[in-house]
């Protein structure tokens, strides 16, 4: 277990450094002197002079990384240059947004997907079977940017729900309600590009589960089907359905940035397209830094409670 | 039971168990797929409307036949879009994934082949790259690798496949490199080079084509995503994902323009995803593990 641990680790930092140098070299990506283009041509010497100390541009490029990276590690990501704010506080007013987002649909898709894998693993090749799996299978080629305008044109539009169209946004803390309702669609799109892969997933380890010697052995003792599908197949299953969950979590990230895109939601995918249409490139660096960090840490954490969960996989 | 003779019943034992038949969808699919891209190759041979030529005494125009999906808000003729459109999808898909099989299915299969430390070392390399979430990287790649071009998209997006591939191939490759045929022809005396070429490369090959196919249609939804978010080929080029974003402004006024390119997307992918599943579970090779 510990060996597993910092062999994880090790593996952790490894991600970690990896994506700080990619993020850090995305600036010598642009074309000419970054400092120009980040800039500007009418740039005052002033801004030059801090944005050469932020990203140590007077130095060689392999001391540039340390000087950044020692800007990143004290909280500084430095200072947007279009609107002068700090892009640190840019990244913490809109993250919450993506975790609402993130978190809404994640309740939907498992409330979704449980039941329904369960109802298919019950009678595979059967009638619902097989309605479930074309309907996944469906699903599973509707892009979230389509689904989100299919949803937008016949709920917001066509039907004309208030509070569900673009620029609806209510943050959290002005009106709870409201802020459901300006979230509800962007949730559900992601809710649905979540359920299939974890109906999918979910089913096929339940087939396999309910095949095992410990279900016949639960059935000729008399449990009820419904415990049996709960407390001696879930259960095992869960740990596949969590590692789903974990792999999911940055294609989420990327299909909500799509839909804040649509709806006009100020959350990282809204802030990102803007900075970059607007060249606000240290914005851009700051937002790519965070979410790909959150990410790896989010799997590794995944990957620790699953390991905890079923102590077999640590042994390979 | 009982009426089979032994004889039969051996034979029984020794052939494989019949695999599920390819089916009529699987066949429509081929040919949908087919249609999609010839009509990419041959679109400035066909005879379809110029797909940048703006009519502004045909603005908005529903389906119909003079249109006949109908025209966008400059009056350039949707159909005619769609199919030129196609071209950078599939350009795209296909040359993404074959940079990544390029890379990546080689590099998998040998290191599945030779184990030891080349094996060991590589594969934690690709475990660090995988880790990396794809999509974001490639949006962050191509917001500062300006201007934007067919040719970067591609590679970006290659590049960032080729860890996805070498997993595939080498996980598919070890599950045949120690079958009995394999030591067999080691045995023998066959070179590595015949062992890869003829023993394990034809072995593997359903689960490559499959994979390939649904990685088309995977990098498709990818940059149909980035030129929704305005990150792929610049307007007035058409793409599926172009056009979409182009009618995401005027959805109240004109919804053919929405409907056509995403039902064009949709049914391309249900079509790509469709034979790959099919010829994964045709060839059964779903025992493989990850």
């Amino acid at each position: 277990m510990l060996r597993y641990l910092t062999k994880r680790l090790m593996l952790l930092v490894g991600i970690v450094f990896v994506i700080s140098v990619g993020s850090f070299y995305l600036i010598h990506l642009l074309p000419g002197n970054p400092a120009t283009v980040i800039l500007g041509f009418g740039a005052t010497p002033e801004a030059k002079a801090i944005l050469y100390r932020q990203l140590g541009l007077s130095k060689p490029i392999y001391l540039q990384y340390f000087v950044w990276l020692g800007n990143i590690l004290h909280g500084n990501l430095g200072v947007s240059f279009i609107s002068q704010t700090k892009v640190s506080s840019v990244v913490r007013s809109a993250l919450p947004i993506d975790a609402e987002i993130i978190i809404l649909s994640q309740i939907m898709a498992f409330a979704a997907a449980i039941p329904t894998a369960m109802r298919s693993a019950r009678k595979p090749d059967g009638i619902v079977d097989r309605v479930l799996g074309a309907t996944s299978f469906t699903l599973l080629s509707i892009p979230p940017y389509i689904l989100i305008v299919v949803l937008v044109l016949f709920i917001s539009i066509k039907l004309g729900v208030s509070g569900t169209g673009p620029s609806a946004y209510v943050s959290l803390g002005t009106d709870w309600i409201t802020n459901l309702e300006s979230l509800s669609l962007p949730a559900f799109t992601l809710a649905t590009v979540s359920f299939v892969v974890y109906y999918r997933v979910l089913r096929s380890d339940l087939i396999a589960t309910l095949q095992e010697e410990f279900i016949t052995m639960a059935r000729s003792k008399g449990i009820s089907q419904r415990r049996i599908m709960w407390r001696h197949a879930f259960r095992p299953s869960a740990v596949a359905l969590l590692g789903a969950a974990s792999v999911n979590i940055g294609g989420l990230l990327a299909a909500g940035f799509v839909v804040q895109y649509l709806l006009q939601i100020p959350g990282l995918g809204y802030t990102l397209i803007l900075a970059i249409n607007e060249s606000d490139f240290l914005v851009v660096q700051g937002i790519v830094l965070t979410v790909s960090v959150l990410v790896v840490a989010i799997n590794f954490f995944f990957d620790f409670v699953i390991n905890m969960v079923d102590p077999r996989i640590s042994r390979e | 039971m009982s009426s089979f003779s032994l004889e039969e019943a051996a034979l029984m034992v020794e052939r494989p168990e019949k695999s599920e038949p390819l089916g009529l969808f699987f066949w429509i699919c081929v040919f949908w797929i087919g249609l999609n891209v010839f009509g990419a190759i041959f679109a400035n041979i066909l005879p379809i409307q110029n797909p940048l030529n703006e009519n502004f005494n045909a603005i908005n125009v529903g389906p119909g036949l003079h249109h006949l999906f109908g025209t966008d808000d400059l009056g350039r003729d949707i159909f005619s879009r769609i199919v030129y459109g196609s071209r950078v999808s599939i350009t795209v898909g296909m040359g993404a994934i074959l940079i990544g099989f390029g890379v990546g299915a080689p590099l998998g299969m040998l290191a599945a082949y030779r184990r030891g430390r080349f094996d060991s070392y590589l594969t934690t390399i690709m475990y660090v790259l995988l880790a990396f979430p794809a999509i974001i990287a490639t949006i962050a790649v191509l917001s500062f690798w300006t201007p934007r071009s067919l040719f970067k998209i591609i590679v970006v997006i290659g590049i960032a496949s080729i860890p996805l591939v070498y997993r595939v191939i080498r996980t598919a490759t070890l599950s045949v490199a120690t079958k009995d045929y394999v030591i067999a022809a080691k045995v023998q005396g066959a070179t590595d080079r015949r062992i890869l070429m003829k023993e394990l490369l034809p072995n593997i090959a359903p689960i490559a084509v499959s994979f390939f196919l649904i990685g088309v249609a995977t990098v498709i939804t990818l940059e149909g995503a980035l030129a929704f978010l305005g990150l792929s080929v610049n307007p007035p080029t058409p793409s599926w994902g172009n056009m979409i974003n182009e009618a995401r402004t005027v959805l109240t006024q004109n919804v053919w323009l929405a409907f056509f390119p995403s039902l064009a997307l949709c049914l391309f992918l249900i079509a790509l995803n469709f034979i790959g599943d099919r010829i994964r579970s045709h060839f059964d090779v779903t025992e493989v593990k990850l």
